[in-house]
């Protein structure tokens, strides 16, 4: 009969892969990198056309460095920001102070009042940037809600739950428009 | 009747340890995966601002980083802010050759994704960050990610 070959001790085991466990733990952070996407504007040409838009297509915001909000030409209150950028762009009544609208065939959607809108940032050097952010989430919400009752009218689901095609006709029935303006003193040290 | 008396004492058997390894080896495969070790030390302290439109940043590895905040140690470096790129402080001349180096140490093909996140404190002021966009402008890295938590912003 073969001699049967002792048992390894595996008590210690635990206590080793404990130890690789607390290791992993303190070297390792669990953040996942959230945050807001956005993409730059490449620079102006140096003479570039300024492209004509009208006064009653732009919503103006303008943040100073004292985090206060001038929203088309009044005080604005960061609580009624997305309210009235999404009011800009849907322009319920018509009104003529707000955004034109353009009749336009979007494929999966069809026929739609398409906002000439777009949002206008500007910023103070001093402003913070938890301000900044503050209201770019705002705006970024309000196109985003937007978005979302387009598609529940239509597909009956949320943006977010869309797919590509249906997503792609959203995002062109209802395009991101923020425009930052260029900060003031670039173009005065040239 | 002796017959039932068991012999020897009563000794509680033994709880057996042998699959505890398997059980912490598994919590250990769970946190690797989860996690990513820290990536270097940051100077500068950073408090991220909410955002409620958050969306999560993909594809890690094309992920260049530029820190802006008060300096940790603020006795040697001052309150004002600062720019850290990779290990160092910095200033907005560098961040042209900061982009160009992240840039050489990717493959052609993933260039184009290339996304700068700009983590700065929630209390910095916006002109020192105007003046990284204009640069990330001007090398045209045009997809940058301002970093936020989680958290509702109007009250």
């Amino acid at each position: 009969m073969p001699r049967k070959a002792p048992e390894l001790n595996t008590g210690s085991m635990a206590d080793i892969s404990f130890l690789l466990l607390c290791f992993f733990l303190m070297v390792s952070n669990m953040d996942t990198d959230l945050g807001l996407a956005r993409k730059l504007p490449p620079m102006p040409e140096k003479d570039a056309k300024v492209p004509e838009v009208k006064e009653r297509n732009v919503f103006v915001v303008l943040v100073n460095a004292y985090d206060m909000l001038l929203v088309e030409g009044k005080p604005g209150n960061i609580n009624t920001l997305r309210k009235d950028a999404k009011n800009f762009f849907l322009n319920p009544t018509n009104s003529p102070d707000l955004s034109e609208k353009k009749l336009e065939d979007i494929p999966f959607i069809g026929p739609y009042e398409k906002s000439k809108g777009v949002i206008s940032l500007q910023n103070d050097r001093g402003t913070s940037y938890e301000m900044y952010v503050k209201v770019q989430n705002e705006l970024a919400a309000a196109i985003n809600e937007m978005r979302d009752e387009l598609s529940m009218q239509k597909f009956g689901k949320k943006f977010a739950d869309l797919n590509e095609e249906y997503s792609k006709a959203v995002a062109k029935a209802i395009p991101v428009a923020i425009s930052e303006a260029e900060p003031k003193d670039i173009g005065g040290k040239k | 009747m002796g017959r039932f008396k068991k012999s020897g004492g009563k000794e509680t058997p033994g709880i057996n340890t042998g699959s505890m390894s398997d059980i912490v080896f598994m919590f250990l495969f769970f946190f690797m995966v989860i996690t990513k070790i820290r990536q270097g030390e940051l100077f500068v302290r950073i408090s991220a601002p909410a955002a409620t439109e958050v969306q999560k940043l993909e594809r890690k590895n094309l992920v260049s980083y530029i820190y802006i905040g008060v300096p940790i140690k603020s006795k040697l470096y001052g309150t004002e802010p600062r720019i850290q790129l990779n290990d160092q402080f910095a200033t907005s001349e560098n961040i042209a050759e900061f982009i160009a180096n992240e840039r050489a140490v990717r493959n052609e093909a993933d260039r184009q994704f290339l996304t700068t996140s700009m983590k700065v404190d929630k209390k910095v002021k916006m002109g020192i960050v105007t003046d990284v966009k204009q640069e990330l402008r001007k090398v045209g890295a045009y997809k940058i990610n301002y970093s936020t938590k989680r958290g509702k912003v109007t009250d």
